[in-house]
């Protein structure tokens, strides 16, 4: 089979109806998260590289957010009054191509080219390459603060518009999201919405042995913002949450969304191994199978 | 008449640079509302306390957080803003070199990065507020726009000049008291040098605070017959290629005068042209080191930034040149 026609079979979705009841929607999610899943999985499969581990992470809350929150469509991505995005663990761009794929704003053929020399789709998203980013990410710690910005662009046009990034729990690391944070609570940005991945698992150990992240929660709250935990993998919580915020007016919302890096793979959950490991033949099948 | 025409530059009242930035950046934002300030508690020291006054809104203060600073700023260009980066230089660029690679040159973002304070602004303060290695920090980063203004004139032209362009700018806005080199009707033209005295025998490039050092150089050389060309090159990148290898071409050599490190910045951009284009003598004049305590003024001095300091230079090219 060739590279491309690996890459055509993933259907693209269209936005589902508005009076859809919410078994509906998070039926229709579920499905989406599968097939981004699966494309991912050849994504990083025939492309050599990428980080399987943190795009499964990911994933569920990228499908959740495209799928049923942000107000935004393929048709609109330049449109000021768009709900804005910020991937800032810019490393699991794959899964951020391939939900975009999903969802119409980048053609479905497009992810074959994943990494190959002048693709749009560097291991990095760019917002001038790939329609419907918004910030080029890549280096830790920079989207909460760019989407600090847009949620203050928002505010100062007085515009109803959104701003949702999510982070990596080991970028929390990065001392410039705590300053972004401070900002946001200062500025008392309610209609900014962190979530954070937390898988609990950096590259090369857990967020406990290396800088530990506890207690988040407690954090986050003594920085000013409204803080929700969700299963990061149960579509019905995400969709619930993701669409009722802010929970405080006046204040900044974190969502902290537990996730198994390599979710739902046997070998690869929680497999501090699957932080950038690439699957082999053996591998690729027997996680396509799990999947399906 | 883009220069002014003075007896001598060295006796003309002196201005700091900030009044002309602050005056043209309420101007700028009254005129468009997409202007917005971006500071790191750095109100006063920009001189922007009238500015939020005017503005309480749209002076938007981060705290001390330069990072988030600058990361702020490309949201707020996302969002069809355009921001004013207003902070002392070297905490701008040192602190958030990384922001100003990846999310305002990389990205392409609309943001205008002004580095107060440049250069030894805070002679006595020392080299960890010193901000010399500013130019060459960024003209290693594509897409970035350097301007070092010479005088208010010319602060207040590129500050014009980057409000109606789109895409990443930075502007150092000098605290150090300059006479005015430029007349009023000066228009800021990108990437292009201007010849603020014309000259046979040799060159200095310069731009920023020293250039009207450059110029009171001149002024002794001719006296001891020695006809200076005096270029201002105000944008450092790009740079003014073609002027660059005339000067190399028709005079003995090329001196440059800049308030910065002596590698990497206008310096370095001259000699890397001269050195690919048309071989020529270049003496660079900066600060090659860690500076000792000392006033602006005085550290200016001991690196061969006085008028004196660019003759003697210019001196020693013509010579071992004939």
């Amino acid at each position: 089979m060739s590279l491309t026609a690996e890459h055509t079979t993933m259907p693209v979705r269209a936005r589902l109806p508005v009076h859809s009841s919410r078994a509906e929607q998070v039926a229709w999610i579920a499905e989406a998260a599968k097939q981004i899943r699966i494309q991912d999985l050849k994504l990083v499969h025939h492309a050599g590289a990428g980080h399987i581990g943190g795009d499964f992470s990911a994933i569920d809350i990228l499908a959740t957010l495209y799928g049923a929150v942000l107000d935004i469509s393929p048709a609109r991505v330049d449109d000021p009054e768009r709900d804005r995005f910020i991937l800032s663990k810019g490393h699991v761009a794959g899964a951020l191509y391939t939900t975009l794929a999903a969802f119409g704003f980048l053609p479905v053929e497009e992810l074959a080219t994943f990494l190959k020399p002048l693709s749009a789709l560097n291991g990095h998203p760019n917002r001038n390459k790939v329609a419907g980013v918004e910030a080029n990410t890549g280096p830790l710690g920079h989207g909460l603060p760019v989407a600090v910005g847009h949620a203050l662009s928002a505010k100062l046009d007085v515009s109803l518009r959104r701003t949702y990034v999510l982070v990596g729990d080991g970028e929390l690391q990065e001392g410039s999201n705590w300053e972004a944070m401070m900002a946001a609570s200062q500025y008392q940005l309610d209609r900014l919405t962190v979530i954070v991945d937390r898988n609990r698992l950096q590259q090369g150990a857990t967020t406990k042995e290396t800088n530990d992240l506890d207690p988040l929660p407690e954090k986050a709250a003594a920085f000013g913002f409204a803080v929700v935990e969700v299963n990061g993998h149960d579509h019905g919580e995400l969709l619930d949450v993701l669409s009722a915020v802010p929970f405080r007016p006046g204040k900044p919302t974190f969502v902290i969304a537990h996730t198994h890096k390599g979710h739902p793979i046997s070998f690869m959950s929680n497999n501090v191994a699957w932080h950038h490991r690439v699957p082999d033949a053996a591998e690729y099948q027997q996680a396509l199978e799990e999947l399906q | 008449m883009t220069v002014l025409e003075t007896a001598s530059i060295a006796d003309q009242p002196r201005y700091d640079c900030r009044d002309a930035y602050v005056e043209t950046l309420a101007q700028l934002a009254e005129a468009d509302h997409r202007i917005v300030g971006v500071v790191n508690d750095s109100v006063g020291s920009s001189k922007l306390n009238s500015f939020r006054k005017a503005f309480p809104d749209r002076l938007i203060n981060v705290g001390i957080a330069e990072q988030d600073m600058v990361g702020v700023a490309s949201g707020l260009a996302n969002g069809g803003r355009i921001p004013f980066v207003s902070a002392a230089s070297c905490f701008l660029t040192g602190r958030a070199l990384e922001q100003i690679k990846a999310d305002v040159a990389y990205s392409k973002t609309n943001v205008k990065l002004c580095g107060m304070s440049p250069g030894v602004a805070y002679g006595e303060l020392g080299p960890t507020h010193h901000s010399i290695e500013d130019i060459a920090w960024l003209r290693a980063i594509a897409g970035l726009t350097i301007i070092v203004p010479a005088d208010p004139i010319e602060t207040a032209a590129a500050l014009r000049w980057a409000a109606a362009s789109e895409g990443p700018v930075f502007i150092r806005v000098s605290r150090m008291s300059v006479p005015k080199v430029y007349a009023d009707d000066y228009s800021f033209v990108l990437g292009k040098a201007i010849t603020v005295r014309e000259g046979g025998d040799v060159t200095v490039i310069s731009n920023g605070t020293v250039l009207w050092r450059a110029l009171a150089a001149a002024e002794r050389l001719a006296a001891e017959g020695i006809s200076a060309r005096v270029l201002s090159m105000p944008t450092v990148r790009p740079l003014d290629v073609d002027a660059v290898v005339a000067a190399a071409r028709e005079t003995a050599g090329i001196v440059t005068a800049e308030e910065a490190v002596s590698g990497g910045g206008l310096g370095g951009a001259v000699a890397e042209t001269v050195v690919q284009r048309h071989p020529a003598r270049v003496s660079i004049l900066g600060i090659p080191e860690f500076a000792p305590t000392g006033s602006a003024g005085y550290l200016l001095d001991r690196y061969g930034l006085s008028p004196e300091g660019i003759a003697d230079a210019a001196r020693k090219l013509v010579r071992t040149g004939s």
